[in-house]
């Protein structure tokens, strides 16, 4: 309820630092018009084109990075001598911020949206390895030897001890990726230009359609909050089982 | 020895790669592949010289600029959001609504209200970067142990005290959570309000290099931009380490436990 009231406080403060002229209101339409600009995207066939394929690049860019972190982060983090090995490779490679790459996509693949899913691809599959890392390093040591004795062979081993062991960090690492995700796939169109909300914000930017473009701001928001919200259920749905087991355990 | 060992691990693979990129490069014309040796001399070329005066200071010395001003806002004004029930409560929505915003998307909007100027990329990196570090400041300060306050309270410690010895410490590992994210999106921040609007800084020099294909150039702005966020985790960590001395001591003995 106080929330509710804080959304109502803060458009009503936009709206009057706009209309009262605090702030050019040129360059800062009020709330009243921009939310009328979304509530007409949403319309629109092109908006939802657009939003349709930020989301497309989103999705497969997400589930490409998951299925390449997970498989290698397994494989990586269930040997000691492959994990030391790639250790300082890993570390030197994380902090690259992926907009180093932009020229490369660009280059690479234009405006399609291969160089999208290459950025998104790059961000986020650092997000997640580094979380199935420090999963896999987690497992107990005593469960791992009582299943070696019950004779559970190498990949009973994986799915019944490892897997359950490196599960939350694995989801922690798809949630912070999902944002990423989004963060890059509206980037690409907004830099390189590449299909999606991020290239129309930028085309209503410099065709000065000001309500348009803030509309759109607040459309990738919304869509951000959505995907926050879900990816917390996704977690907390895959995860309930997870800790009903180990309250189970401990009573 | 043991220090050898740790050294020939961390060097092994490194040293294998670059050893695979020569021999895979050595025999190729293409302008698109770049090759070791000539990439490091285009490197010192292109940007050891004026340069480094000329773009990458002046970038530098923005990112610095908006990833400060974001930490001091973002504590500042989490200590206080954090610390007020109703406040929270008040914000919260909004709050999350700003976080989940891309921030590069405030690119083109911070362009229209401040105009291209370098205050304008200031004020993209401050607008991106304050949120990690206020809302896990939030968090940090809302999940102090209430033994510890209660205690505080007893032994009269309010005020400048409080927040001195019990409200940052007890959220410090939290707040330095929220930097370390803040770090990272100032950097790509950093490049992209170059990139978009600009006619100086790393991230203008690389893409006009792209446009013009320079090619061996854009690659040598890749890597630049490579080491500058290595650098930067490398400074972050060691911060952390210093800062957060006695709570990762405290890790470990629970974990020895």
């Amino acid at each position: 309820m106080l929330g509710l009231t804080g959304v109502l406080g803060f458009l009503l403060m936009w709206e009057l630092s706009s209309r009262l002229g605090l702030v050019d209101p040129r360059f800062l339409p009020p709330a009243s018009e921009v939310v009328a600009a979304l509530v007409g995207d949403l319309g629109l066939g092109r908006f939802w084109v657009a939003v349709g394929q930020t989301m497309q690049a989103w999705a497969i860019g997400l589930a490409v990075s998951v299925v390449l972190a997970v498989v290698l982060g397994f494989m990586v983090g269930s040997s000691g001598f492959l994990r030391r090995v790639t250790n300082s490779t890993v570390e030197f490679l994380r902090p690259i911020p992926s907009v180093a790459l932009i020229p490369l996509a660009v280059l690479l693949f234009g405006v399609k949206i291969e160089s999208s899913l290459m950025l998104i691809i790059y961000a986020s599959f650092w997000q997640i390895f580094i979380q199935v890392l420090y999963g896999v390093a987690d497992v107990d040591n005593v469960a791992m030897q009582t299943a070696k004795s019950y004779g559970l062979n190498s990949l009973a081993r994986v799915r019944h001890v490892v897997f359950p062991t490196a599960l939350p960090y694995l989801m922690t690492g798809i949630r912070l990726a999902a944002a990423v995700a989004l963060i890059l796939a509206v980037t690409a169109g907004l830099v390189i230009g590449s299909p999606g909300l991020g290239r129309e914000i930028a085309l209503a930017q410099s065709g000065g359609a000001i309500s348009g473009m803030y509309a759109l701001v607040l459309a990738t928001g919304l869509i951000g909050v959505v995907i926050n919200l879900a990816m917390r259920q996704v977690e907390r749905r895959t995860l309930s089982w997870h800790s009903s087991v180990r309250s189970e355990a401990i009573a | 020895m043991n220090a050898l060992k740790r050294f020939g691990y961390a060097i092994a693979l490194p040293v294998l790669l670059v050893g695979l990129w020569w021999a895979a490069s050595a025999g190729s014309t293409s302008i698109f592949v770049p090759r070791p040796a000539p990439l490091a001399a285009t490197f010192v070329q292109t940007w050891l010289g004026d340069r480094i005066l000329s773009d990458v200071l002046p970038s530098m010395g923005r990112l610095l600029a908006g990833v400060l001003a974001a930490i001091l806002l973002g504590v500042s004004g989490g200590l206080l959001i954090g610390s007020v029930r109703w406040l929270r409560e008040l914000t919260e929505p909004v709050l999350e609504f700003f976080r989940a915003i891309p921030p590069p998307v405030l690119v083109p909007v911070l362009m229209l209200l401040v105009g291209i100027t370098d205050s304008m990329k200031v004020a993209v990196i401050v607008s991106g970067c304050v949120w990690p570090v206020l809302l896990n400041t939030i968090e940090g300060v809302r999940a102090i142990d209430a033994v510890l306050s209660d205690s505080a309270r007893t032994y009269g410690i309010t005020g400048r005290a409080r927040v001195r010895y019990l409200v940052l410490p007890s959220a410090g590992p939290q707040i330095m959570a929220g930097i370390r994210q803040c770090l990272s999106i100032g950097l790509i921040l950093m490049v992209i309000s170059e990139m978009f609007a600009s006619s100086s800084g790393l991230g203008f020099t690389i893409v006009q290099f792209q446009r013009s294909f320079a090619i061996p150039e854009m690659w040598s702005g890749i890597v630049i931009l490579g080491l500058i966020g290595v650098a930067m985790s490398f400074i972050f960590q060691w911060t952390e380490r210093r800062v957060l001395r006695w709570y990762h001591g405290l890790r470990e003995v629970e974990n020895a436990a």
